[in-house]
């Protein structure tokens, strides 16, 4: 089996990811931006109070989809809600399109949220109006003409592929069909920002790439920036340009996706990825799969990514030689993200520490990430 | 003309049974009616008025909610002598069909408007928020999403409230309102004519029938959840 070879051959025009931001256009203006923002649900009877978010820096470009992902109680719902003044920062700000949030009166702010778009895990989908009705509410809401409302839902239903269901109602719709009644009803006030909360959470996983496929391309065709929260790395991966990892109501790490895929440096961050990858494993491996060694003839399966100008060289013999270890290929494939591609390789290697920790050593001396998934 | 009766019933009692129908269903038909006219908008606030709600006064909730529970409580037959005085302001008179409207609607209003607070609140939370997420005002919420999503649920309450009150207006009697429930104890029990009491509770349950059959009608073609 010569997998490091097909690999290697599979990207050889890497772009060093060091060198990636001249592949980057020029800094876009920034639409959301948070500036040092907190976040505290004050004290209520026989409950303390929740620091739900802390010192919360972070910008999200003009045109760009940044994925924000998190376990659940992490902080990242509260995020969300505060781009749309659903919640109010009890410290800091948050700017759209320069208008500070927090500061705006209700009336301010109801006119400001029909430039920002929300779709939603479970929809929220009125059940006793049809997918139009549904989609030209927010224009009702807004005050639009009733002749100019048919004029803009029409063409949206037809966006989302939905034409022949505009007098369907929701319970007659599947998933996938009612999130895309969602994104045509956060889409129909014409907003500069669309916030997708776990939009794609409570869909199969086809259905899942379709809906993130729509969200891409309406980013793409409308440029419209796109903020959305996920506890799933896989939509991150799927169309994040840029990623904050957030963990116990802090951005613990954030960056361009590829750079946090390919080379992740806080614990949270490489769990999930961890968890990405063990979802891909044989599942001869990922049964057998623990978190902590069993005994000291286990092996450990280490998750190593290869990027730049190392994609090319021959890492995994080197390592087997240099340390005449045996170094067993589990999975090799080449992945892409944001459309740059970039290996992933899974090997098992003998668990003990003193072994472990050299391959570890040796891979990470050749400037490449390893991480254990576990011990089988 | 034919006799519906095969005979049973002489011609006046018929009569008489016809005409407190009619009664019963005029003081249903204008209390309802006057009861939803008052029940529905406080039942609307109450469901949206405590704290962190569209319009939040916890103050104000509370009170009405003392208001309505007191009201609530009292038995209908002490209601009815209780706020004569006010009957017969509003009425001008405090006996007869149409006076007896008033102590009528008095129990509707309190009851309609907790079975439409109960209504509002079985409406999803999330459309609320997505519709604030839109930029409506409370305004528009309540008439864009909380009504129109609780119509089903409204209209079965305003079935159970009808149902309701063809049972309170038979104690209406009492100050001289007429109707079936008045009918009954008139000739069927104080008279010793079973045949008139069985009559009149046959009409009053086929009213009930009609009326129950009529909303749950109406409330599943308003209920668009259950199709396919």
């Amino acid at each position: 089996m010569n997998a490091p070879l097909t690999l290697a051959a599979a990207v050889p025009t890497l772009p060093d990811p060091s060198a990636a931001p001249a592949a980057i256009p020029a800094p876009a203006r920034s639409i959301i931006r948070f500036e040092r923002v907190a976040k505290t649900f004050p004290a209520r009877s026989g409950h303390a109070a929740v620091h739900a978010l802390s010192d919360i820096t972070l910008d999200v470009p003009e045109g760009a989809i940044l994925g924000v992902i998190g376990r659940s109680g992490a902080g990242k719902s509260t995020l969300i809600r505060l781009v749309n003044g659903l919640e109010k920062p009890s410290g800091g700000r948050v700017l759209v399109d320069d208008v500070d949030i927090g500061a705006l009166d209700e009336a301010a702010l109801r006119k400001e949220r029909r430039s920002i778009g929300m779709i939603f895990q479970h929809f929220n989908l009125l059940a006793r109006r049809t997918a139009f009705d549904n989609v030209a509410l927010p224009l009702e809401i807004a005050g639009v003409p009733r002749a100019e409302i048919k004029a803009r839902v029409e063409p949206l239903l037809d966006l989302v592929g939905l034409s022949d269901k505009r007098d369907r109602y929701p319970a007659e719709l599947s998933g996938g069909q009612k999130q895309r009644v969602g994104i045509a009803r956060a889409l129909a006030t014409r907003p500069r920002v669309l916030l997708s909360d776990e939009a794609t959470s409570a869909l199969d996983p086809e259905t899942t790439e379709q809906i993130l496929a729509l969200l891409r391309r309406v980013n793409a065709e409308l440029n419209l920036t796109v903020l959305l929260i996920t506890h799933e790395m896989a939509v991150i991966k799927a169309v994040a340009d840029k990623v904050a990892v957030i963990d116990g109501g802090r951005i613990v790490e954030d960056g361009a996706t590829y750079e946090v895929f390919a080379r992740p440096r806080h614990p949270t961050t490489r769990s999930f990825l961890a968890a990405l990858t063990a979802k891909s494993l044989p599942r001869r491996v990922a049964e057998q799969l623990s978190a902590e060694p069993r005994d000291g003839r286990d092996q450990a399966v280490l998750r190593i990514v290869f990027t730049g100008q190392h994609a090319q060289d021959p890492v995994l013999s080197r390592v087997s030689r240099l340390l005449s270890v045996d170094v067993n290929i589990i999975q090799a494939q080449v992945d892409e993200i944001a459309g740059t591609p970039f290996g992933v390789i899974v090997v098992s290697v003998p668990g003990d520490a003193p072994t472990l920790s050299a391959v570890i050593n040796a891979v990470e001396r050749l400037n490449l990430t390893a991480e254990v998934l576990g011990y089988v | 003309m034919f006799d519906i009766t095969f005979g049973l019933l002489p011609p006046t009692i018929v009569d008489l049974i016809i005409d407190a129908t009619q009664q019963t269903l005029y003081m249903v038909a204008v209390s309802g009616a006057l009861g939803t006219l008052i029940g529905l908008p406080l039942g609307v606030f109450l469901a949206t008025s405590r704290a962190g709600e569209l319009f939040a006064a916890p103050w104000l909730n509370q009170s009405l909610g003392l208001v309505v529970n007191a009201a609530r409580s009292t038995p209908f037959i002490i209601l009815v002598v209780a706020i004569i005085p006010f009957t017969r302001l509003v009425a001008g008179t405090s006996i007869g069909t149409s006076a007896a409207i008033v102590p009528l609607t008095v129990a509707a209003a309190p009851f309609i408007a907790r079975l439409i607070e109960a209504a509002i609140r079985e409406v999803d939370q999330g459309l609320v928020e997505a519709a604030r997420a839109m930029g409506a005002s409370p305004i528009q919420i309540v008439a864009k999403v909380l009504l129109p999503e609780a119509l089903p649920a409204i209209t079965l309450a305003l079935t159970l409230a009808a149902v309701s009150l063809l049972g309170y207006s038979a104690m209406v009697g009492a100050v001289g309102g007429g109707g079936l429930g008045d009918l009954g104890i008139r000739f069927g029990y104080q008279r010793f004519m079973p045949e008139v009491m069985a009559a009149v509770v046959l009409v009053l349950i086929l009213l009930v029938q009609a009326v129950q059959t009529l909303g749950d009608r109406l409330a599943r073609r308003l209920d668009k959840r259950s199709r396919g």
